[in-house]
């Protein structure tokens, strides 16, 4: 038999392997049936970084043991939360390499280098936050704002679309959301004078499909929330992880602060829809509702954290949710089909609001004074971009956050840090850095809350504050970090800390869970490199 | 000194023809190999593997936008070009001498060498004479049982081409050898090695999946040859040309 022909006779066997390969848009939105994958940054749409696996548990969680190390060649942020299917693990290498690795032992299969243009420069680092997955077909959206589709088993590329141009200070580095056959980004770069928007865009050919941008144009509502020309160079970048609620068909994003930054007085009015969470028709990108968490923001409390949709039960009946634990130092909860407010409440030391009127648009108290005016929490917030987690076992909301921290915001200039080191106002580093703060200066937190009251069940205090995420698990454990350098697993239940592990560099990334024959493994990428960990 | 080039005065494209008189005299294989290889290093990232990816300076065929001598190519690549693209190097005159050699020598088998060839007509026949998609991958159709070749033409010359479609097995590359391997339950597994170390090995096996393998759990594992046919027998002259200048379009997706 030839070579040509014994090549041809395997052809019918490939196409079947390769058809129970691809990852179907179905797989994506039901992952909570094959735990053993994870097909989301946040594990499924819903954004709930929840493992159904229980092979790791509260019993037995002392006995874990580091099983390998893979590190990477940059020096950047690792913010990246890695995809696990069937076997292999897909992640970013900062600022733009994706790396196809074995899951269970860390040891690459490929790497594709994507080398972003100059202008490339996102304001707080030349990071990625992990790769999106569809058919065979791996998404990432890169600091020079192209969104690149890249071949899962080859590592080849595919197509590379320009979705905004870099010159002009757009960036992306969030995980794309895969929706049907669409992949949807948001643009970053919203410190600068960008208008920020969300797109979607085919995902076999990259080509667009539709766009919302983030700042209404004249003759839309919301336009008139912007005083002069100011909306055209408003900011309001979307920068982290997208959801998808399948009912409502609605994608939700959460929006960054309006531009500049810190002088409001160019920009009257309450810059919409900058702070705050959209919700858009996944098929047309039209707004169905929104909800702005900090009008007229002048203090940076971008509302670019990760939404999570979660089904409670809520004054008597179930209800479809979304659980935000915001930068601005608020928790919510919202209905996630129709946008009400049903409850915000302060999770944080927090100075900035007393209240809310009727329809939770906050009454705002504190403002920025030519003397100077403190305010809790500090600039970085009480959260930022750390993903959160939601245990549909516990019903309980699980977010690792910064206490205790303010600042003292001066008319139009970059606020000063209050009672804190200002060490920590850097955002994030990778290796471990001494720690001074004494025991009334900020402190990171990992609690659980009880999303009815958003009343805190538990707390683990940790000496220096945090920009990890959190993962909870079917095995009641919750796994987080911080910039200590420890990767912690602790009691769901009680918050009592379980087993720890030295990573050597600190954790600026939200864990994540998968299993490999069986055998279940817990992930987290801490210093320039990622650990991953399972039962002797 | 050596003696410049003969050229068309006045010409800004020139013709640079590689005559014996102007030739070292004691070139020796290694010395081209060597060129070869600080030219792929060096000077290709920009040039391309043939050297003609730099409107109006074609390196292979001896073309540049001015007449050069070969002293002036061996200043050129040691000093670069004041602004432009092209930068200065550390290199050596011994260094940069063989580079210059080894344009020469592809000059000599250009002008001897490949017919020239119709990309259109050897698409049609990568597509279905040759079966080539049947192992191969352009811009994302076709199979990843052999290499990819979306960014080919970008990589590799013309002539290495011509031998891969001729003579496949002569020069693989070490990223695109084959391995098999044979569990302890005596499955066979064969496919392109993408990387192995002392305990283990990572393939995309001929089902194109992506496969791991602890060294403890084989029975037996080794490189086998390349599946890559030979189409000195199944293709005329013409066809491997045509397909030839196929593939050197084949330089990346959009």
């Amino acid at each position: 038999m030839s070579r040509t022909i014994r090549f041809a006779s395997v052809i019918c066997a490939m196409l079947a392997a390769s058809l129970q390969a691809q990852v179907s848009f179905d797989r994506v939105l039901h992952a909570d049936r094959e735990p053993q994958n994870w097909l989301s940054y946040s594990a499924t749409p819903l954004n709930q970084r929840y493992s159904g696996l229980t092979q790791i548990t509260s019993a037995n969680v002392r006995t874990l043991q580091q099983q390998w190390v893979w590190q990477t060649r940059s020096l950047e942020k690792f913010e990246a939360t890695p995809l696990v299917v069937d076997g292999v693990m897909y992640t970013v290498q900062a600022p733009n390499d994706v790396v196809a690795l074995d899951a269970a032992t860390g040891r690459p299969f490929w790497t594709y280098n994507y080398t972003p243009a100059p202008e490339g420069r996102p304001c707080c680092g030349r990071v990625n936050r992990g790769v999106a997955i569809l058919g065979e077909t791996l998404y990432m959206a890169t600091i020079d704002a192209h969104l690149i589709a890249v071949d899962a088993k080859s590592g080849q590329p595919i197509w590379n679309t320009v979705v905004a141009k870099a010159s002009e200070r757009y960036s992306m580095t969030h995980t794309p959301l895969v929706v049907k056959d669409k992949v949807i980004v948001g643009t970053g770069g919203g410190d600068g004078p960008i208008r920020g928007f969300i797109a979607a865009f085919d995902a076999k050919t990259g080509k667009e499909i539709w766009r919302f941008y983030t700042i209404p144009a004249p003759g839309e509502p919301g336009n008139e929330t912007w005083s002069g020309e100011s909306w055209k160079t408003g900011g309001a970048g979307v920068w982290n992880a997208g959801a998808y609620d399948a009912d409502a068909n609605l994608v939700y994003f959460g929006t960054g602060n309006p531009a500049p930054d810190w002088d409001g007085s160019h920009r009257l009015g309450d810059n919409l829809y900058s702070d705050s969470v959209v919700a858009l028709d996944a098929d047309t990108g039209k707004l169905k509702w929104h909800y702005q968490f900090t009008p007229h923001d002048e203090l940076d409390y971008d509302a670019t954290q990760v939404p999570v949709l979660a089904d409670i039960p809520w004054q008597g009946r179930p209800r479809k949710v979304m659980l935000w634990a915001n930068r601005n130092g608020v928790m919510y909860v919202l209905d996630r089909t129709t946008g009400e407010f049903l409850k915000g409440k302060p999770y944080v030391k927090t100075n900035w609001l007393d209240g809310f009127d009727e329809k939770g648009r906050p009454h705002r108290v504190k403002f920025p004074t030519k003397d100077g005016t403190l305010i809790h929490p500090h600039v970085h917030g009480a959260t930022n971009w750390a993903p959160p987690a939601f245990s549909p076992k516990t019903g309980w909301f699980y977010v690792a956050s910064w206490e205790n921290s303010g600042t003292v915001a001066v008319e139009g200039q970059f606020p000063k840090a209050a009672s804190a080191n200002t060490r920590q106002t850097a955002m994030g580093q990778t290796t471990l850095v001494p720690f001074f703060n004494n025991d009334t200066e900020p402190f990171g937190v990992v609690r659980a809350y009880d999303p009815r009251t958003l009343d805190p069940k538990w707390e683990f205090r940790m000496s220096d504050i945090t920009w990890g995420g959190t993962l909870v698990t079917a095995g009641d454990l919750v796994f987080s970090g911080g910039r200590e350098g420890y990767f912690l697993a602790l009691d769901a239940k009680t918050g009592a800390l379980l087993w720890k592990a030295s990573v050597g560099g600190q954790i600026n990334a939200g864990a994540m869970s998968y299993a490999v024959n069986g055998k279940q493994y817990v992930a987290i990428a801490a210093g320039n490199a990622l650990f991953a960990y399972s039962l002797p | 000194m050596r003696k410049p080039l003969a050229v068309p005065v006045g010409l800004l494209l020139s013709i640079w023809i590689g005559s014996g008189l102007a030739r070292a005299q004691h070139e020796t294989a290694a010395d081209l190999l060597d060129g070869e290889r600080a030219f792929r290093n060096t000077c290709a990232n920009c040039h391309g593997p043939d050297g003609d990816q730099i409107t109006g300076i074609d390196l292979g065929r001896g073309q540049f936008r001015r007449p050069m001598t070969d002293d002036d190519l061996v200043r050129i690549i040691r000093s670069g070009i004041p602004n432009t693209p092209m930068p200065a190097s550390q290199m050596s005159v011994e260094q940069a001498s063989k580079i210059v050699a080894y344009l020469r020598s592809m000059a000599d088998a250009k002008r001897a060498g490949v017919a020239p060839g119709d990309a259109l007509r050897g698409k049609a026949a990568f597509e279905g004479k040759g079966n080539c998609a049947s192992c191969h991958r352009v811009a994302g159709v076709g199979s990843r049982v052999g290499p990819d070749l979306t960014t080919v033409g970008q990589r590799r010359s013309a002539k290495e081409l011509e031998r891969s479609l001729v003579d496949p097995a002569a020069d693989v590359d070490p990223a695109n050898r084959y391995y098999r391997v044979v569990l302890r339950d005596g499955s066979v597994v064969t496919g392109r090695l993408l990387g192995h170390d002392t305990f283990t090995i990572q393939m995309i096996d001929s089902h194109e999946q992506l496969r791991s393998f602890n060294m403890s759990d084989l029975r037996e594992r080794g490189f086998v040859d390349s599946p890559m046919p030979s189409y000195r027998a199944t293709m005329s002259t013409q066809e491997i040309a045509d397909v030839v200048s196929y593939l050197q379009t084949l330089r990346g997706i959009r």
